[in-house]
């Protein structure tokens, strides 16, 4: 109890820091410490998979592409330029939030103990999934039509970040072009680092289906060591255009559905499986989609295409 | 009080917090920030309900621990695409803060 009692007060400490910080890049790292901290407290709620989720996504991508993000609209504004709230804004907002937080740490303590839960029913039908760890059988199994929309959000999401080009760029290459000293540590560090990444990515997707990982853990370590390797500028990203990178960000999301769709003839309901097969089925629909989400991911981290196509 | 319930006040001061940055912060890229840490304070209130939810031998339902991993992945496309917009702003207006036109 007295190690939780100081991970909240830490948590809620690097918080305030992010959100009361001067400069924008100092309360980017707030957050990334931030997203490791609570890392840990999933941790502590027994929830190892979510916190592999928070530590590399949460904290890591996320981070990654806001302190891009700050060091890139670095002083556009003097302070002069923004607007201070005035002192009874400051005030009623503190109100409105202190309510809020006042709201829902009363539904917290008026919770019901034991809560309503659906852990003897996910465990009761594990074995016709043929996966071991519940979060998976419930993100693939159970409820795969969320995580099949989840795919399609991803993509659409980067839909809307490419339709961001400007006209002329249309068809090039994503994101500003890094250059780093060939003989320098970033390079260095890229070429021990991100074979290790890899698989230790592709381990954490394999070992989702009896322990803790899954394929959008492993996903984002393997989208984490494109960008790393093309931070040190050991690869570039392809112009977005290519018909194979098209066929890699969709290849997840359209053989989910297509296999879901054959479920009405094999097993009688979209999206379900054959209980002989399931496992089979399972794992056909997780390499793609692992391999779709890491490209996506990656692709949002960089952006628009900023770069004139070669012509 | 059980750790469940000491991590469920935390959330709800976390999302106060993240509320306040949101609302006080004028930069669209601090207020990006904050939001996100809204979303943390939630997802975790999620933790707390599973947590509490323990039962056939397991730490905590399973059912909204997978829900809070959907809800990060998406919660960084969001990201991802309010990042591209804040960076557009930038290229076309030179600014990258949300001021009334003057």
């Amino acid at each position: 109890m007295a190690f939780d009692i100081g991970l909240v007060t830490l948590v809620l400490g690097v918080a305030a820091w992010t959100i009361g910080a001067r400069e924008t890049f100092a309360a980017v790292v707030g957050f990334v410490a931030y997203g490791l901290l609570l890392a840990l407290v999933w941790v502590r709620l027994a929830a190892p998979d979510v916190a592999m989720t928070e530590a590399a996504l949460g904290s890591g991508l996320t981070g990654g592409l806001l302190l891009g993000a700050s060091t890139r609209l670095a002083r556009t504004d003097g302070p002069a330029a923004i607007e201070k709230p005035s002192a009874i804004m400051r005030l009623a907002a503190a109100v409105l939030c202190t309510l809020v937080s006042a709201g829902l740490a009363a539904l917290v303590l008026l919770m019901l103990e034991p809560a309503p839960t659906l852990a003897p029913r996910a465990m009761a039908n594990i074995a016709a999934t043929g996966l071991s760890n519940p979060v998976t059988a419930v993100l693939m199994a159970y409820r795969a039509i969320d995580t099949l929309l989840e795919t399609v959000v991803l993509l659409l999401a980067l839909v809307g970040v490419w339709s961001l080009a400007r006209d002329r760029v249309w068809g090039g290459l994503p994101g500003p072009y890094h250059r780093a000293d060939p003989h320098g540590l970033l390079t260095f560090t890229a070429q021990i680092l991100v074979p290790i990444g890899i698989l230790i990515g592709i381990y954490i997707f394999w070992v989702g289906s009896v322990a803790p990982g899954g394929e959008f853990q492993g996903a984002t370590v393997l989208a984490a060591m494109w960008i790393i390797a093309s931070m040190a500028g050991l690869v570039d990203a392809p112009p977005v255009t290519r018909r194979w990178l098209r066929l890699a960000l969709i290849a997840g999301p359209a053989l989910f559905f297509a296999i879901g769709l054959a479920g009405f003839a094999i097993a009688g309901g979209f999206l379900a499986y054959p209980e002989s097969h399931a496992k089979l089925l399972i794992l056909m629909i997780e390499v793609p989609v692992t391999l779709s989400i890491a490209t996506t991911l990656a692709l949002l981290v960089a952006g628009p295409p900023e770069r004139a196509p070669a012509r | 009080m059980t750790e469940g319930t000491l991590y469920g006040l935390c959330s709800a001061v976390l999302v106060g917090l993240g509320l306040f940055g949101l609302i006080m912060h004028p930069e669209p890229l601090r207020k990006i920030l904050a939001f996100n840490l809204v979303g943390g304070g939630v997802f975790l209130l999620f933790g707390v309900v599973a947590r509490k939810g323990a039962a056939a031998g397991l730490g905590g339902d399973p059912v909204p621990q997978a829900l809070v991993i959907t809800g990060l992945v998406v919660a960084f496309a969001a990201t991802a695409l309010a990042v591209a917009l804040l960076a557009r702003l930038f290229q076309e207006t030179g600014r990258a803060t949300l001021q009334a036109d003057e």
